[in-house]
């Protein structure tokens, strides 16, 4: 594209299909413990 | 198309375009970032005469034809005005297994840092340590409560943890004992301020702590005004040689040397450049949490100023970066591809339901920002009970039951925020904090424009 340049190529509606299992870290506990960002864990799933 | 939602905005000379419900980022010419403007409620193939006429006269008819037709592109993919059909979901969003814990193992500590949130270090309940006892209880609570988990993650928090080594390592020998009979990996991380750390302490938590958060503001003069030893004396002078002995002997170890930074310090990029001087490549400088009446509180008069230092920060991080001389900002982390997935995003922290503290008594809170608060207290690992609907409260606090959350562009980011500082400010876990979201907000703007910039 001339105009325009996408950044990422996932979609974060296909990541509900294999999503859920709970197995990432309580975003709390990284760092923070006074604040909540969730974008920049990591996900955990060994089955996705 | 309908129930969609695009946050743009320009940030360092990118224009910068996120559709929220795919989470795609979209970097745009001025051309397309104006076109926006006029996409409301119908997206049709063919480019209006009447956009033609708007913006005929400032660029070429044919590339208005083409910008046109690049977004519809991304439309007709799902990348851009995509539809919101996640609130199904929330019905997932139920009593989950436990599998996070805040171990309270000191309550008291050897600083008296000004701001602090848990009173000192006692959280206004007197100072305690935590029995080995209590200790072993919560870790058989946990197995007990964390279902199919496999990962557990246990914080040895305080006050001070240091104070209470001892019992420290005897927990983490007693969860270690557990491991392969339950089938359960744990994960260690210890918060500390850093007096108490010496070679035998720095090598055992090198070797046993997944993660390790180390308590400093930044310049000494910074940290030295709010993070005062007992008799009065700033505490950088003691702390920063060991930080820089522990995190020297740590290797490749996942550690973040955590600040905070409050009205005194609104300049605080160069707080985080004191702390890249001295060494550290994995930094935290978070606004503190505080009643808005101390004299020290980020409060709504406080914001402009902090923005400008966000972007400040994250265009010196870009120029550093770009010498091969960057350093990660916690808060500025941002996973576009690989972050968790949409129905993680839906309540983010998980307090209260997979996340609780546990106190040197025993006693279960949601998470560490709740222990003290009496109406809070959900059990206890003694009798090992939990108030089930208290945890279903918490299970069920998700960005679609949280009104002002369910419009905003950053949901799938912080996730509804933080319930502590809901309820602190707000006095409901479901009422975000305004501050607390326009300071997220403002740092995601910066992450996504890093990101754009390494393009």
């Amino acid at each position: 594209m001339k105009h325009i340049k996408t950044l990422n190529t996932a979609n974060l509606k296909k990541s509900t299909a294999k999503g859920g299992c709970g197995e990432c870290q309580a975003s709390c506990q990284s760092a923070c413990k006074t604040s909540c960002t969730v974008a920049n864990q990591k996900c955990e799933n060994a089955n996705k | 198309m309908e129930n969609y939602l695009i946050h743009k905005y320009s940030l360092n000379g990118f224009n910068i375009v996120l559709d929220v419900h795919s989470g795609a980022v979209h970097i745009v010419d001025e051309l397309s970032y104006r076109l926006l403007d006029y996409i409301k409620n119908d997206f049709v193939k063919d480019c209006p005469d009447e956009i033609y006429q708007a913006l005929d006269k400032e660029y070429p008819h044919a590339d208005i034809t083409e910008a046109y037709g690049e977004l519809y592109k991304l439309y007709e993919d799902g990348v851009l005005f995509s539809a919101d059909d996640y609130e199904p979901f929330k019905e997932m969003m139920v009593n989950s297994p436990i599998k996070s814990m805040c171990l309270h193992i000191a309550h008291d500590c050897n600083l008296r840092c000004s701001y602090c949130f848990a009173s000192t270090g006692d959280f206004g309940k007197g100072r305690k340590l935590m029995p080995f006892e209590i200790g072993k209880k919560a870790i058989d609570f946990l197995i007990e409560h964390s279902g199919a988990r496999k990962n557990l993650e246990l914080d040895f928090f305080g006050g001070e943890p240091l104070m209470n080594f001892e019992v420290v390592k005897q927990i983490v020998d007693y969860a270690r004992s557990k491991e392969k009979e339950h089938n359960k990996l744990f994960r260690f991380t210890l918060t500390t301020n850093g007096v108490l750390l010496d070679d035998e302490k720095i090598d055992y938590i090198n070797k046993e702590m997944y993660n390790i958060v180390l308590s400093l503001d930044g310049r000494k003069e910074v940290n030295d005004k709010v993070r005062k030893c007992v008799n009065g004396s700033g505490s950088y002078d003691i702390i920063v040689p060991k930080f820089k002995r522990l995190v020297e002997k740590r290797g490749d170890g996942q550690y973040y040397v955590r600040g905070t930074f409050t009205k005194f310090n609104e300049d605080f990029t160069n707080d985080v450049m004191e702390l890249r001087r001295l060494g550290f490549d994995q930094v935290s400088v978070e606004p503190v949490v505080s009643d808005l009446e101390n004299d020290y509180a980020i409060t709504e008069k406080e914001l402009p100023r902090v923005f400008e230092e966000y972007e400040r920060l994250a265009k010196l991080l870009l120029e550093l970066k770009a010498k091969k001389e960057g350093i990660n900002f916690f808060h500025f982390m941002i996973d576009l591809e690989q972050g968790p997935c949409a129905i993680k995003r839906l309540r983010g922290c998980g307090c209260g339901n997979e996340y609780i503290a546990v106190t040197p008594d025993g006693d279960i809170y949601p998470c560490h920002q709740f222990v003290g608060m009496e109406e809070w207290k959900m059990g206890s690992v003694l009798d090992n009970t939990i108030n089930k609907e208290m945890k279903n409260t918490f299970a069920r606090a998700n960005i679609y039951g949280k009104q002002e959350c369910k419009e905003c562009w950053a949901k799938f980011y912080c996730s509804g925020g933080c319930n502590a500082n809901n309820m602190q400010y707000r006095g409901d876990i479901l009422k975000p904090h305004r501050i607390s979201c326009e300071l997220e907000k403002k740092r995601l703007e910066c992450a996504i424009m890093m990101k754009a910039a390494q393009l």
